[in-house]
């Protein structure tokens, strides 16, 4: 990709058509990065300039004044601790159980195969959302409001996770394990030494998008938390606005404390992500 | 998948000199995976099949939050949903959000797609910046459009010189959710319509250029052809999204209703009704309700697919 990207870079010449539509993108990129860059700006101006009317754009007078009063005020360190905790652990355990199943639907037999199936499918359609009394009366039941194991554990069977990893294992030849097991090969050395690495762009696109969804869950932890030390980072910052009034210097700078660090992983991961989206399939057929 | 030169080289060859143990072994490999589906299955029996049976046990009770002294009261609380109008506004707000948001995101997803693939320099910009905003948590992104809307000291309205009361006036807050949902979701249905673009075999457009197609008749003819799987997965992924709103809609109206309740969502009322009334069997019982609702549309869907297949054979 790179080296085609070069040699078209050097090679093409500046059309009329591509003239148009590079001004056309960095007008709708514009508009994109404003609301951001408006955040970044409102973030870099005192409290009693956020709030002046008429608005405008950039500070007068620059300060980090809110960058700092909420990194002393508020527990924006073990919000962000809590975050990555939850999130990593969510990751780690979809992408395992969510490997295993995919894989144990698509490629191996055993009774009752095709009503678990069918039983999956239709989780598809449950969420938090869906079912959120129920789920904390549940989780309530078991002791884990107010814990970690509260927000992570139910986050970590999603259905949909099993499904496009399914797709992606049914479309693995068959031969290429089954010559690993007419060589003796048991059913688990088959899995992790062949059938894992050829599935690892698509596991990188699970993860990477089971880690987005976690790290910005705000409903479910918003549910089952009250506890300040436990909250997670978008959970945080609402409540930065709840309980000062609106500071809105503080709350652009803790919104962007919150988003920063995944954007600055997609910059970095960006090609992977995509390559990972066209692999499982999902974009493609 | 990709892999169909290994599958020709290694099969024959190991398949001719396999003798019949081989078979069995090979057959045997396949069997008795239960242990592969095992722990994602016990996850899911916790935390979706077990809520979703309480959650049916409970609707035909007058639970509240402590779980305790529960009566049954038969089909009451469906009978009352049923009868409570601000269920059926709740659920009108969520599908009247949900048709404005679903064709404008498809539509910007694939526009966005297209201008970020064909345009050959500074492809990671684009993408950057298209993307980025999905990258937000919910609560930062509504927190950022909820500024943005403010009057007086929101951006937006002096941008653009307007006085458009957005929080404010009923028949402007969900046009003001709509907006901002449209810029902070957009970026995941760009990333798939980019990754299906991406996908589409070049010599389709050299054919069609040497029969003197136009680019206009490659999009119409190839392209949108080419991306018809994939519309109907960004459209049914935002369908079921859409209609879960909550997030935005609450942390945008500073976690009220909203303006004469105008952007209170099913779901917010379903947990109000369980978090702040107390009332767990109630609130059960419209959870049902909404999971009978977004299977109809599921089903359908899969109705209408199995239906164009068919046609098309």
């Amino acid at each position: 990709m790179t080296a085609t990207q070069i040699r078209v870079r050097t090679r093409k010449p500046w059309t009329a058509g591509q003239i148009v539509l590079t001004l056309l993108g960095v007008a709708v990129s514009a508009v994109f990065v404003a609301p951001v860059a408006a955040a970044l700006f409102t973030s870099l101006k005192s409290e009693a300039e956020a709030a002046e009317i008429p608005p405008h754009w950039l500070p007068k007078v620059w300060t980090g004044q809110a960058w700092k009063a909420l990194w002393e005020t508020g527990n924006v360190s073990t919000w962000f601790v809590n975050s990555l905790v939850v999130s990593v652990v969510v990751t780690a355990v979809v992408l395992t159980v969510a490997a295993l199943a995919g894989y144990g639907f698509a490629r191996t037999e055993f009774r009752g195969k095709s009503v678990l199936m069918g039983v999956v499918m239709a989780g598809l359609m449950i969420s938090p959302a869906v079912l959120g009394v129920p789920l904390f009366t549940t989780v309530q039941q078991m002791g884990m409001v107010d814990t970690y194991w509260g927000m992570i554990l139910p986050q970590c069977a999603p259905a949909a996770m099993v499904y496009i990893l399914y797709k992606f294992f049914q479309g693995v030849p068959r031969e290429l394990e089954e010559a690993a097991f007419i060589d003796g090969a048991g059913r688990w050395r088959v899995f992790f030494t062949i059938v894992v690495p050829l599935a690892r762009p698509s596991l990188a696109a699970v993860g990477i998008f089971t880690f987005i969804a976690s790290w910005n869950n705000f409903l479910w932890p918003y549910m089952v938390t009250n506890n300040p030390d436990l909250m997670t980072m978008p959970n945080g910052i609402a409540t930065v606005m709840n309980s000062y009034g609106i500071q809105w210097a503080q709350l652009m700078a803790g919104g962007l404390m919150a988003g920063l660090p995944l954007i600055v992983v997609f910059v970095f991961f960006q090609r992977q992500i995509v390559a990972g989206v066209a692999h499982t399939g999902l974009a493609g057929q | 998948m990709t892999t169909t030169s290994a599958e020709t080289v290694i099969a024959p060859a190991r398949a001719q000199s396999a003798a019949a143990s081989a078979t069995v072994r090979r057959k045997q490999g396949f069997q008795h995976g239960g242990w592969f589906v095992a722990p994602f299955l016990v996850l899911f029996a916790l935390f979706v099949i077990w809520p979703l049976l309480r959650g049916i046990y409970l609707s035909f009770t007058d639970a509240n939050i402590s779980g305790e002294g529960a009566n049954f009261v038969g089909l009451d609380n469906y009978r009352e949903a049923l009868k409570d109008s601000a269920m059926w506004d709740a659920l009108g707000h969520s599908a009247y959000f949900t048709l404005l948001v679903v064709p404008c995101i498809t539509v910007l997803a694939f526009f966005l797609a297209m201008l970020a693939h064909h345009i050959e320099r500074g492809k990671w910009v684009w993408r950057l910046c298209f993307f980025a905003p999905f990258l937000l948590p919910s609560t930062v992104a509504a927190n950022m459009w909820q500024w943005l809307f403010t009057q007086g000291i929101g951006l937006f309205n002096e941008t653009f010189g307007l006085t458009t009361p957005w929080l404010t006036d009923k028949s402007y807050a969900m046009l003001a959710i709509v907006i901002e949902t449209l810029w902070w979701t957009v970026g995941f249905s760009f990333l798939l319509y980019l990754a299906a673009l991406q996908g589409i075999p070049g010599h389709l457009y050299e054919a069609a250029k040497l029969d003197g197609a136009n680019a206009w008749h490659r999009m119409v003819h190839i392209t949108l052809p080419m991306l018809r799987h994939i519309t109907g997965l960004v459209v049914a992924l935002q369908v079921l999204a859409s209609l879960q709103l909550f997030d935005q809609a609450v942390v945008m109206m500073d976690f009220g209703p909203g303006p004469e309740l105008a952007t209170r969502s099913f779901v917010q009322y379903t947990l109000e009704q369980g978090f702040t009334s107390y009332r767990v069997g109630y609130a059960s019982a419209m959870s049902i309700i909404f999971f009978v609702i977004i299977a109809a549309v599921a089903l359908g869907r899969m109705v209408l697919l199995r239906n164009r297949e068919e046609g098309a054979r």
